[in-house]
């Protein structure tokens, strides 16, 4: 056996997934010959260039280029990890080594190993995830400066600008196990955003848009982004702050995604064995009002966060629900953590795959009208929520809505609750479904929060 | 230092049996395009990280990573590529990656090697082997013992032990060759207790640029009782108030307040675009008389101190803020250029794979006259705040955040009850003119500081003295 460096593999995705598996092989056979009961890799090799370009010029070109090994190795219930982006051989045995040395001499632990071998991955459906940009970088210059150029144009206040950049990168990944199991995934990932300011008299603000994607002809059009970008940075000059209140807030769909992901942190296997969170023994409870269902997808061909196997080689299934019509129905576990709640794996390790949130027929401008007076927020600031006790609390900037309709620009205020409140104060969500990320949500309007002013 | 460099050569380039002369060749090389200045970065990084849990430690980590940077830059452009190789065809094609922003055709000269000279900030050892892997288990079942029998309301403890240990080496073509070997460990400690039902966390840690002996019998106790104290507080706080008041920080860690409402707005890249609430306010008042704020790598054994920054510029105190009146930027060697001003040595990067930008070390307000005690007498109402968790900020409009972890109800000049958790939001621009009161009683943070800038994490360092300020809108739920 032979192991390639990694520039003269090509860009053949098959023949670079091959060439890890082969490094795969080669460490786990190393980890077997140092006497491991079990052992586990992970291999990547990514590669790509982002540019930015920034006031009609070009800023910065960046040409990516990274590989990794992280090997564990399971000496009955003792477990040590290594990584490593050196894959010559000699640094791949002595990263063995070191992984071996710290499972002899770490303590028991009776949860531990592998996920179960009736459990793994047979069947690898395509899921449409590679998609290589054939682009050069003076290519993705040149439309990234367009979009630049049409958000500068947009407005006369639009006076400054953070740029625009274009990333595209091709990500490659093997996991193997001594089950014998060997997983291999390419996809890729091709993303736009144009961060302008805007500034008058008074003020000066900047706000950004960006559209991504497996493939590049799926990406928004730049003169959206561009417009939008333009749009969300003037939307925010000249804000106030405004009174200290108890109102509704709606979240808008972007940010609104980031309470869903609190809410499966705390539905997650760390958090409940440790329990660190506020829904410790929550199976079976009411969290959500009845319109509520919280499920996962990891088949969704071309989704960000698709995959046919979990970080353990467990076969992810087509659908799974998380919560039914408000009620928790799944947590989400790795081995490890089901193994301690004694449970069974939700297929979970590494998270979470295409998470979508049931909505209303209603457009954000009727949820607004619907909320008829209250704080729409468009973003938030800061690390404020406590998964442990549930409370709420973060910097925020967005509109102040009187009778549906956006009055003025507020900012400089904080929004607080606790997220068991919010979670139950959940009275609609809109069909804006901002599909960009894992996690994706409509806009959602909560029936009431604190917020603090001047 | 020159030791430093050797021993550098000897970690990075031997093995691949590159010399300092094939490297001036691809300088060279990166100078026959119209490139106005150009760097190689070698890095390579030993890093691990054991953690205790349920009373046993079971996750123990070893990680090593080298390799090696080149930046070309040509105007505003800058064009970077890096290798986590480090072998001479790997090194090529970065180089001729990182120059391809550029023209073929230039005529740039390499300037001649200079080496900095200074004295050793911290030791140059590596942390890893400092202590024995059975040592440092030992160490992490102590925490756990210290922490269960410090109280029984203590139901969990998690703690982690880590070290770094990187050595790095930097060649530019206006001659700056450079090395450092810089160590790190830190020492976290999470607690969680319960009483009647109701569960509460809190977090203490420490950490320096030492090896694993900094963390003796004395300092391992206090950071547990830090977080064992501070977690019983959380369990009687109430809910906490909402608006604006009167905030009296507390000395240390709450200078995050001065990293984010000013630190970041303060970094030349910003300030060289036009996009910082700073920008072109240098001899202007920007905080109150009494004010004074400086970043400083020279503290010796700091979490963010550098013996010379990742642009091979030694490491240096800067005055940015001199009794309310802003005096300087922070600036890498690439935007001080452009602006026509000097490398403050705030020029760092998270690795080899990663674009040097300016960045801060360690920044702190320098000591006032006022007591403690006469800060919080003056207060009618509001709120006392002496710790935090995280911050953000958003430079342009300059509003920042930052979340106290440990804060308490100031009542007719005394501290009477503590309160959950909340933001406290500001303006970067004015907050500092609204300091009425500097205390005598300056800190620095206890070492576990990170600072995340697009997407690049590096430690640093705060503090300050207790400070009064007399409005900040406090983000509790009791409106």
């Amino acid at each position: 056996m032979s192991l390639k460096a990694d520039h003269e593999t090509g860009e053949d995705p098959l023949l670079i997934q091959q060439n890890l598996a082969n490094i795969a092989e080669y460490i786990l056979n190393k980890a077997k010959q140092q006497g491991c009961s079990s052992a586990d890799v992970n291999l990547s090799f990514n590669e790509g260039f982002n540019v930015n370009v920034r006031m009609g010029g070009v800023d910065v070109v960046e040409h990516n280029r990274d590989k990794g090994a992280n090997i564990n190795v399971y000496f009955g219930k003792r477990k040590g990890t290594a990584n490593t982006s050196d894959t010559r051989t000699e640094s791949l045995d002595s990263a063995v080594q070191a992984a071996c040395d710290i499972a002899k001499l770490i303590a028991e632990d009776d949860y531990v190993g592998l996920a179960d071998k009736d459990r793994m991955a047979m069947q690898f459906p395509d899921l449409d995830l590679y998609h290589p940009w054939d682009i050069e970088p003076d290519a993705a210059i040149k439309l990234a400066l367009d979009c630049e150029q049409k958000a500068r144009d947009y407005d006369a206040k639009i006076t400054n600008s953070e740029g625009a950049s274009i990333s595209t990168a091709n990500f490659h990944h093997v996991y193997a196990n001594t089950h014998g199991f060997i997983g291999k995934s390419s996809l890729t990932r091709h993303s736009l955003s144009c961060c302008v300011i805007a500034q008058d008299a008074e003020d000066m603000q900047r706000d950004y848009d960006f559209t991504v994607s497996r493939k590049a002809e799926n990406l928004l059009a730049f003169d959206e982004v561009a417009n939008s970008a333009a749009k969300r940075s003037l939307q925010r000059l000249n804000a106030k702050s405004m009174s200290t209140c108890q109102v509704p807030v709606i979240f808008k769909a972007d940010i609104a995604k980031s309470l869903f992901s609190k809410f499966l942190a705390a539905v997650s296997g760390g958090n409940l064995y440790r329990k660190t969170t506020f829904l410790v023994d929550h199976l079976g409870k009411t969290i959500f009002p009845k319109h509520i269902t919280i499920s996962e997808h990891p088949h969704i061909l071309q989704g960000l966060g698709s995959t046919a196997f979990d970080g353990e080689g467990i076969a992810t299934l087509p659908e799974q629900v998380f919560v039914r019509d408000g009620l928790l129905e799944s947590y989400i576990l790795s081995s490890y953590s089901s193994r301690k709640l004694g449970l069974s794996s939700t297929a979970n390790a590494g998270g979470v795959h295409n998470v979508r949130i049931t909505h209303s027929d209603l457009s954000l401008t009727e949820l607004v009208k619907q909320m008829h007076r209250g704080l729409l927020v468009t973003e938030t600031m800061g690390h404020g929520v406590n998964i442990l006790t549930g409370d709420y609390s973060l910097g925020a900037c967005g509109f102040w809505v009187e009778n549906g309709e956006i009055q003025y620009p507020v900012h400089e205020i904080t929004v607080a609750s606790n997220l068991r409140d919010m979670f139950q104060g959940m009275v609609a969500i809109a069909n804006d479904v901002d599909y960009r990320s894992n996690v994706c949500s409509g806009s959602v309007l909560i029936d009431r929060m604190t917020v603090a002013g001047k | 230092m020159n030791d430093h460099l050797s021993l550098a050569q000897q970690t990075l380039l031997e093995p691949a049996g590159l010399s300092q002369n094939d490297l001036t060749k691809i300088l060279e090389s990166i100078l026959g395009h119209q490139v106005d200045a150009a760097d190689l970065y070698f890095q390579a990084i030993w890093h691990e990280g054991w953690g205790i849990e349920d009373g046993i430690v079971k996750n123990g980590s070893y990680t090593i990573d080298r390799g090696v940077g080149v930046r070309a830059m040509c105007g505003e452009k800058t064009g970077f590529a890096y290798s986590d190789d480090i072998i001479l065809p790997a090194l090529e094609d970065a180089a001729k990656s990182a120059r391809s922003i550029a023209y073929h055709g230039g005529a740039g000269k390499l300037q001649a090697w200079q080496r900095p000279k200074k004295d050793l900030l911290y030791p140059s050892v590596n942390p890893l082997p400092s202590l024995t892997a059975t040592d440092k288990i030992a160490l992490l079942q102590k925490v756990d013992r210290l922490a269960r029998q410090k109280d029984s309301r203590v139901k969990q403890v998690m703690a982690n032990l880590s070290g770094l240990y990187e050595v790095m080496m930097v060649m530019a073509t206006d001659g700056s060759l450079a090395a450092d070997l810089r160590p790190l460990v830190r020492l976290d400690v999470s607690v969680i207790v319960e009483q009647n039902g109701q569960r509460e966390s809190a977090y203490s840690g420490c950490g320096a640029r030492l090896d694993y002996s900094m963390f003796d019998d004395e300092c391992i106790e206090q950071t547990v009782n830090e977080a064992v104290r501070q977690a019983l507080v959380a369990l009687d706080a109430k809910p906490a108030p909402a608006g604006v008041m009167p905030v009296v920080l507390g000395p240390g860690w709450p200078g995050i307040l001065l990293h984010e409402a000013i630190g970041h707005g303060l970094e030349g890249d910003f300030n060289r675009k036009g996009s910082s609430a700073f920008s072109g306010r240098i001899g202007e008042r920007i905080a109150a008389p009494g004010c004074t704020i400086v970043d400083d790598a020279t503290v010796v054994n700091r979490r963010g101190s550098l013996q010379v920054d990742d642009e091979g510029t030694p490491a240096q105190r800067t005055v940015l803020i001199e009794d309310g009146i802003l005096r300087s930027y922070m600036q890498d060697k690439f935007n001080a250029g452009l602006m026509g001003e000097k490398s403050t040595g705030n020029g760092r990067r998270e690795s080899y794979a990663h674009l040097p930008m300016p960045r801060m070390t360690n920044t702190y307000m320098l000591a006032g006259q006022y007591t403690p005690e006469e800060i919080i007498q003056s207060v009618e109402k509001g709120l006392y705040a002496p710790n935090f968790g995280g911050g953000q900020v958003d430079i342009t409009s300059g509003k920042f955040v930052f979340s106290t972890s440990e804060a308490y109800m100031i009542e007719n000049g005394k501290v009477t009850y503590p309160v959950k958790g909340a933001m406290l939001i500001g303006c970067g621009s004015d907050v500092l003119t609204k300091v009425s009161m500097v205390g005598n009683d300056l800190a620095l943070d206890s070492g576990v500081g990170i600072c995340g800038k697009e997407g690049q994490s590096v430690p640093v360092g705060v503090g300050q003295p207790t400070l009064k300020i007399d409005e900040l809108t406090v983000g509790g739920t009791n409106a």
